[in-house]
């Protein structure tokens, strides 16, 4: 009952974010130097063709009405059609997503599953090599352009030693219509197709490192900072007193409330790794919602920028929702404070 | 003043500077931002090719691998690399100082007002700065550099747009343990104005975690800054940008590495520097929770 009200106030916090979300896309794209029809139709069409588009795309109403039809729309899940190619926004993104989306949830995962015990690792040994590697690592991995890594990682791995693919999520010669999730990973589990499992993560890894270094060496970097903290709290202490062992008291005592600061700054950082999958997808010539957006992007398509940005902040949104219910089902103390420390 | 306090603050001053100068990150971070910057400062006087800032040809000499006379080799259509590194420091430094130099003024002041006076305030301030924290800002700054053409000041308006809100966050947090403070309280009961007690005697303890933040950020800034001008959405040629570098040597890439390779790793090298100078602040001033 008490984590049913949590969960609720996570909700409806979650739906107001996303509503102010939509305010600022819209004032943004709306106070664009030049009419959004004329950039549409280029400088050569008709003054009586700009008006049709005008009033086609509700651009002659007034302002207060022209954003209460955007959010309309939105509710309805509805994003408005490209200016440019009059297909729905929809459809686009809905055909770009899953590469997107298969491409971070792999990112993230890899992240975690490397990065908290090399975190463990370190608090473990402090001060010693391995704190010091995993300290160096996080240090780099956070100052390195995510597109400077991915191009070293091309030239390395794709081209000079040739191990592995550096482009797209399949060998052009493979067809596989991923139509169940969209997710190349499940979506061949589930047809039986091996090789195109097999193909799919070997095209992955190249983009997920280049994306994933940084937030594997934070995770890495906040794990250690707070085993380290937990592990000078009175009850760790009396733990040693008692001669619990080393192991138990590591895994079983410090690392559950260790783990809670790492995740909160997973959604923090989430942002962050959204725009650095631009970056990727475009080296990688990842077939994801990067390339449709820097393409909306060069041609000025308003309502396809305005889609891409608002399907990433509610993105971002969603996880950071599913990753506070998480702290909560980790740390029983957040539900009744209500906020993640 | 005395002479008392005055050999007092001496001796801080002194005790800092030792301790500073025995942590090694902070003393190579400190090197390492201060020769970037006077390395852009002197640009025009150090650089051997100075001319090849611009759209100049020498096609003779193009794709020339590192050598004494062009130490970084040469680009696509024979300038010198070196030189364009160099003026390119000028590029990111700028970017750096001037996005900073809006975020910070504007994050620092929301964070004091919300954390201060509570209530409606903070709810409201808090309450956007969650919904900025919403976009990512590579995202947001690709879809404003976009929409108003590509250049370098657009690019600095669309990260400033939303960089301020890591200040804010952070001031907030430090103002709302300071709020019930009693030298906070012993102003308020003597009637200082509340400008006073944000500016006079908050501020002035937050200072430290400011200069921390500033550092850890001027090296994110200038990674998401690379970032837009490898897009094509920053400065535009043929004014020299690490970025764009990166992105025109890429096509050249594995043959002539160093196009694209060199000033990739001077914008990480100077993205280190302002990272190491940041964490050796940090654990100057012990402000624990400041990323």
């Amino acid at each position: 009952m008490e984590f049913l009200a949590f969960l609720t106030r996570r909700v409806l916090w979650s739906v107001l974010v996303l509503f102010g979300l939509s305010i600022v896309i819209f004032t943004i794209a709306r106070i664009v130097p030049g009419d959004p029809a004329r950039m549409a139709l280029g400088p050569r069409a008709s003054a009586d063709q700009v008006a049709a588009l005008q009033q086609t795309l509700g651009l002659d109403r007034p302002m207060w009405e022209q954003y209460g039809l955007f959010l309309t729309g939105l509710s309805q899940g509805d994003l408005g059609r490209s200016l440019l190619t009059a297909q729905s926004v929809n459809v686009d993104i809905a055909r770009t997503f899953p590469a997107t989306f298969e491409l971070v949830l792999c990112t993230i995962l890899l992240a975690f599953i490397l990065g908290v015990p090399l975190g463990v690792a370190a608090a473990r040994w402090k001060d010693r090599w391995p704190d010091n590697l995993v300290r160096a690592l996080a240090i780099f991995s956070a100052v390195t352009p995510t597109f400077f890594l991915a191009l070293l990682l091309q030239i390395l791995a794709g081209y000079v030693l040739n191990i592995l693919p550096t482009t797209g999520r399949l060998p052009a010669s493979m067809s596989f219509n991923a139509d169940v999730t969209g997710l190349l990973l499940i979506d061949s589990l589930i047809r039986g197709r091996l090789d195109v499992f097999g193909e799919a993560i070997r095209h992955l890894i190249l983009p997920v490192i280049a994306l994933g270094a940084a937030t594997m060496g934070q995770i890495a970097r906040i794990t250690r900072a707070s085993m380290i903290d937990v592990s000078r709290q009175d009850y760790i202490e009396a733990a040693r007193a008692f001669g619990v062992p080393d192991r138990l008291r590591m895994f079983k005592y410090m690392l559950r409330p260790a783990f809670v600061p790492p995740l909160t700054i997973t959604g923090l950082e989430f942002a962050s790794l959204i725009g650095n999958a631009f970056v990727v997808e475009l080296i990688f010539s990842w077939p994801g919602m990067a390339s449709y957006g820097i393409r909306a992007i060069t041609q000025k398509d308003l309502n396809a920028i305005m889609g891409v940005v608002m399907v990433s902040g509610a993105f971002f949104v969603l996880v950071n929702l599913l990753i506070d219910v998480l702290v909560g089902v980790v740390d029983p103390r957040v539900r009744i404070r209500g906020k993640r420390a | 003043m005395s002479l008392g306090t005055e050999q007092e603050a001496l001796s801080n001053a002194w005790q800092n500077w030792f301790r500073f100068s025995r942590n090694p990150t902070a003393v190579i971070g400190a090197i390492i931002v201060i020769t970037g910057v006077m390395l852009a400062i002197l640009a025009p006087y150090i650089t051997p090719y100075p001319d090849h800032v611009g759209a100049v040809v020498d096609f003779r000499n193009r794709h020339q691998p590192p050598s004494a006379d062009h130490w970084f080799g040469t680009d696509n259509v024979g300038r010198d690399i070196f030189t364009r590194v160099i003026f390119g420091l000028r590029i990111s430094l700028l970017l750096a100082v001037v996005v900073l130099s809006i975020a910070i003024p504007v994050g620092v002041i929301l964070g004091l007002l919300a954390g201060y006076f509570g209530g409606w305030v903070e709810v409201v301030i808090m309450r956007i700065t969650d919904i900025a924290l919403a976009i990512p800002p590579l995202v947001m700054a690709l879809a404003v550099a976009a929409v108003l053409s590509p250049s370098l000041v657009n690019s600095m308006l669309a990260i400033s747009l939303l960089w301020w809100t890591w200040h804010t966050r952070l001031i907030y947090s430090i103002t709302r343990q300071l709020r019930t403070q009693e030298f906070v309280e012993a102003a308020e009961t003597l009637g200082a104005s509340k400008a006073h007690i944000l500016f006079r005697e908050i501020l002035p303890n937050c200072v430290s975690a400011i200069a921390v933040k500033t550092s850890l950020d001027a090296g994110f800034v200038i990674l998401i800054g690379a970032a837009l001008s490898f897009l094509g959405l920053g400065i535009q040629p043929p004014t020299p940008d690490l970025g764009t570098m990166v992105a025109q040597g890429a096509s050249f890439l594995p043959d002539y590495w160093w196009q694209s390779v060199l000033p990739g790793s001077a914008i990480l090298i100077l993205a280190l520097g302002f990272n190491l100078l940041g964490d050796g602040l940090r654990d100057l001033f012990d402000v624990e929770d400041v990323r």
